[in-house]
């Protein structure tokens, strides 16, 4: 039986693919994205539908400038990713490795940055049951740090596996999969910043 | 058969399937199995409400029960049954059919299928904490109402929904990525166009079905006010979300299953398919087109007027490459040398019945006929010669067809040929009542009804007796001859796609040596024979 983790072997197996040009990890992965994509389309039908139909003064409690600020930070993270992967395409293990140390942590600020303003909302009255402002936005949201969370675990795995040695100038599909991953995390936040904050 | 090739599938026995086993093919018989068991258990309760049905008066249950077996009939027979048997035809053919060794990935096949048996014990577990009992539906506010099995209820159709979705990854990846040399798009066999556009459809519409699902979760068990009405929430919310996915999903019910009869018409006709590229085109034509259609489950639920022309016109349009399709088989099979073997009945059955549930889906999608026979067992009788009509039996004529394949061993012709008269006569006796039953208004999902739908009811109980008892011809027969049925030759029924050019059943990493497919799949008749394993297919009818 063959792995599906050996790339290399897989192209050799099965020559279709390999001349259409494309990775199965890699399509994959745009696969999963292209659902990931409707599954946040649901929610933010969701939110702008309420947003719309029943406008809340709740929503003039959100903080644009701290959120803009984490914004940042979130845009940083993927910065890093991309420095990450090109430290490894020049055979760089240690840039990688500290490019995804970085990103990790960039992910935590994030997650703290979002944490801090759930709370600030929850002092003002603003909670899941509180209204409907209330149940969109924090499901929408946390839903969104839900995938951060797992973005920052993969990004922990991808560092474990750096560790051992298990991404070199020629072998960094991981990398790129995580990356593919990590781009899409922070696009959607780029849509929800300015759907829930700025419009 | 070589003696290498025998010991290689019979290695592990039995066991392998209660294992988490990687090979497509064991999970394949994993899934179809498994399925068919939620398939009987869903027949029970489809049993248990037409007994109550069988005389006007709450006779054997209260309301709420039967509620909840008319809840948990319709989910286990979609969610357990329909969505997953079809999957199990994909993951058991798809490398085959293009020539490829497995799966994309593997592993991932293997969660896809076990997540499915944790998914139906929770939904069946519910019974024990009070079952759901919203309607497959699950309409909200009703569905945020109800006691704790609604919960567990959403949570097993979210875990199904992933299931379907790794699997739809999985597909695409594979027909993408791993067909044989000489497998172009073009060559592909129709079945493998119908898994391609059902795919696009899970992946696009299944994801909002899980976002919905999350919100009626939260709703529960979070206190969120997304569907209550009370505090400004919006029960059509949830509505749109449902059928966002739930109307493709009948799509996702039929498209494989047009898929599998596409397979079986050329075969036992010796002609080639009519119209290859228009059939495929249009599986791909009603997958787009499904994505637009699903607000006309929703005429009658206070949508704005001014959407409902336009949903009723692209529900109407979808009428247009079914048809393309259905006059494409009848082309296929005319003047064609026909062998009425148990798989081309109940293909043949799956025309004649789709064909009923397919044309009063476009009497529904007309908006005055809809108001008046909307939440009717007008809807019940469309919705089930769709769905068991068609692709309960487009699904019996793939086991059929297929059985020689996966098991090795032929089944028994006359028991299948009394399966599909007694599954035919009992489709029909059971479901053409109902319409009768619509069109004079009784309404669906209430355990009593007027005296007048006494006869109508009855004559439906008896089919649905008759549907039950067609079952048990089909087991004896599945059971006994994959035990002691007669050895099948590579390719009993001198078919064309690559499946059949290796040993049944295959061996592991189905082929000796890769096949290079040099032409099309249906090419009967044209003098051509079959590259790759040095055999030769007929080329020429019998």
């Amino acid at each position: 039986m063959h792995d599906a983790t050996h790339p290399a072997e897989q192209t050799a197996m099965f020559k279709a693919g390999d001349r259409l040009g494309l990775d199965h990890l890699k399509l994959g992965m745009w696969l999963f994205l292209a659902s990931e994509v409707m599954f946040f389309g649901g929610l933010i039908s969701a939110f702008l539908h309420f947003k719309i139909n029943n406008p809340s003064p709740e929503s003039s409690l959100l903080d644009v400038v701290l959120v803009g600020i984490n914004t940042f930070v979130l845009l940083a993270s993927s910065l890093t990713v991309v420095l990450g992967l090109a430290a490894i395409q020049r055979g760089d293990r240690r840039g990688l490795m500290g490019y995804l140390v970085a990103t990790i942590i960039l992910g935590f600020a994030f997650l703290f940055g979002q944490g801090n303003e759930f709370v600030t909302l929850y002092r003002h009255g603003v909670t899941l049951s509180s209204s409907l402002f209330g149940s969109s936005f924090f499901t929408l949201t946390g839903f969104h740090g839900l995938h951060v969370f797992v973005g920052i675990c993969w990004a922990l795995m991808t560092l474990a596996k750096a560790a051992r040695g298990g991404y070199a100038q020629e072998a960094h599909l991981g990398v790129e999969i995580f990356g593919l991953y990590w781009h899409f995390v922070d696009i959607v936040w780029i849509i929800l910043f300015t759907l829930i904050y700025l419009v | 058969m070589s003696l290498a090739s025998e010991a290689g599938a019979t290695a592990g026995g039995w066991r392998r399937y209660f294992t988490w086993n990687t090979d497509h093919k064991i999970i394949g018989v994993q899934y179809l199995v498994t399925t068919f068991c939620f398939f009987m258990l869903g027949g029970v309760l489809a049993m248990l409400v037409r007994a109550e049905l069988a005389q006007p008066g709450p006779d054997l249950f209260n309301g709420t029960e039967f509620n909840r077996f008319l809840t948990n009939h319709g989910s286990v027979m979609l969610f357990l049954w329909i969505i997953p048997v079809l999957a199990g035809f994909g993951n058991y053919l798809v490398p085959l059919m293009i020539g490829a060794r497995d799966m994309a990935f593997p592993n991932m096949n293997a969660l896809s299928f076990w997540l499915i048996p944790p998914a139906g014990l929770i939904m069946l577990a519910s019974f024990f904490v009070g079952a759901a009992e919203a309607g497959w539906t699950a309409y909200a506010p009703l569905s945020t109402q109800t006691p704790v099995g609604q919960t567990l209820w959403a949570v097993s159709v979210l875990i199904l929904g992933t299931s379907s979705l790794l699997g739809a990854v999985n597909f695409v990846t594979t027909v993408f990525t791993m067909r044989a040399e000489g497998m172009t798009f073009w060559h592909l066999p129709l079945f493998i166009w119908g898994m391609l556009a059902t795919s696009l459809l899970v992946l696009l519409a299944t994801p909002v079905l899980t976002a919905g699902l999350v919100l009626i979760a939260m709703d529960r068990v979070a206190g969120t006010v997304f569907f209550s009405a009370a505090n400004g929430g919006d029960p059509i919310l949830w509505q749109n979300m449902f059928w966002f996915y739930s109307h493709p999903a009948v799509y996702i019910m039929v498209l494989p299953a047009m898929g599998i009869v596409s397979e079986i018409y050329p075969v036992f006709s010796r002609k080639p398919i009519f119209g290859y590229k228009a059939i495929a085109m249009s599986s791909m034509a009603i997958s787009i087109l499904g994505l637009t259609v699903w607000a006309h489950h929703m005429f009658t639920s206070g949508m704005d007027p001014r959407l409902r022309i336009p949903y009723m016109i692209s529900s109407m349009i979808i009428a247009v490459p079914t048809g393309i399709k259905i006059f494409s088989w009848l082309a296929t099979i005319w003047d064609g040398k026909i062998r009425f073997t148990t798989p081309m009945l109940f293909a043949l059955g799956f025309i004649s019945m789709f064909l009923i549930g397919g044309i009063t889906g476009i009497f529904l999608a007309a908006i005055p006929i809809d108001l008046h026979v909307h939440d009717t067992y007008f809807v019940v009788a469309h919705l089930h010669f769709v769905l068991f009509g068609g692709s309960v039996s487009a699904v019996y004529a793939g086991l059929y067809y297929w059985f020689p394949k996966i098991t090795g061993r032929m089944y028994d012709e006359r028991l299948g040929k009394l399966h599909f008269a007694a599954n035919f006569v009992g489709t029909n006796l059971t479901y053409l009542p109902m319409f009768l039953a619509g069109l004079l208004g009784m309404p669906r999902r209430v355990a009593d009804y007027s005296p007048e739908f006494t006869t109508l009811n009855l004559l439906a109980t008896l089919g649905a007796i008759l549907l039950g008892t067609s079952t048990l011809p089909f087991l004896y027969n599945a059971v006994v001859s994959w035990v002691s049925g007669p050895r099948a030759e590579a390719n009993p029924w001198r078919a064309l796609t690559l499946e059949w050019q290796t040993d049944s059943p295959p061996p592991a990493e189905n082929f000796h040596e890769l096949p290079v497919v040099k032409h099309g799949p249906y090419d009967y008749g044209q003098g051509i024979g079959v590259g790759g394993q040095g055999q030769t297919a007929p080329a020429v009818g019998d």
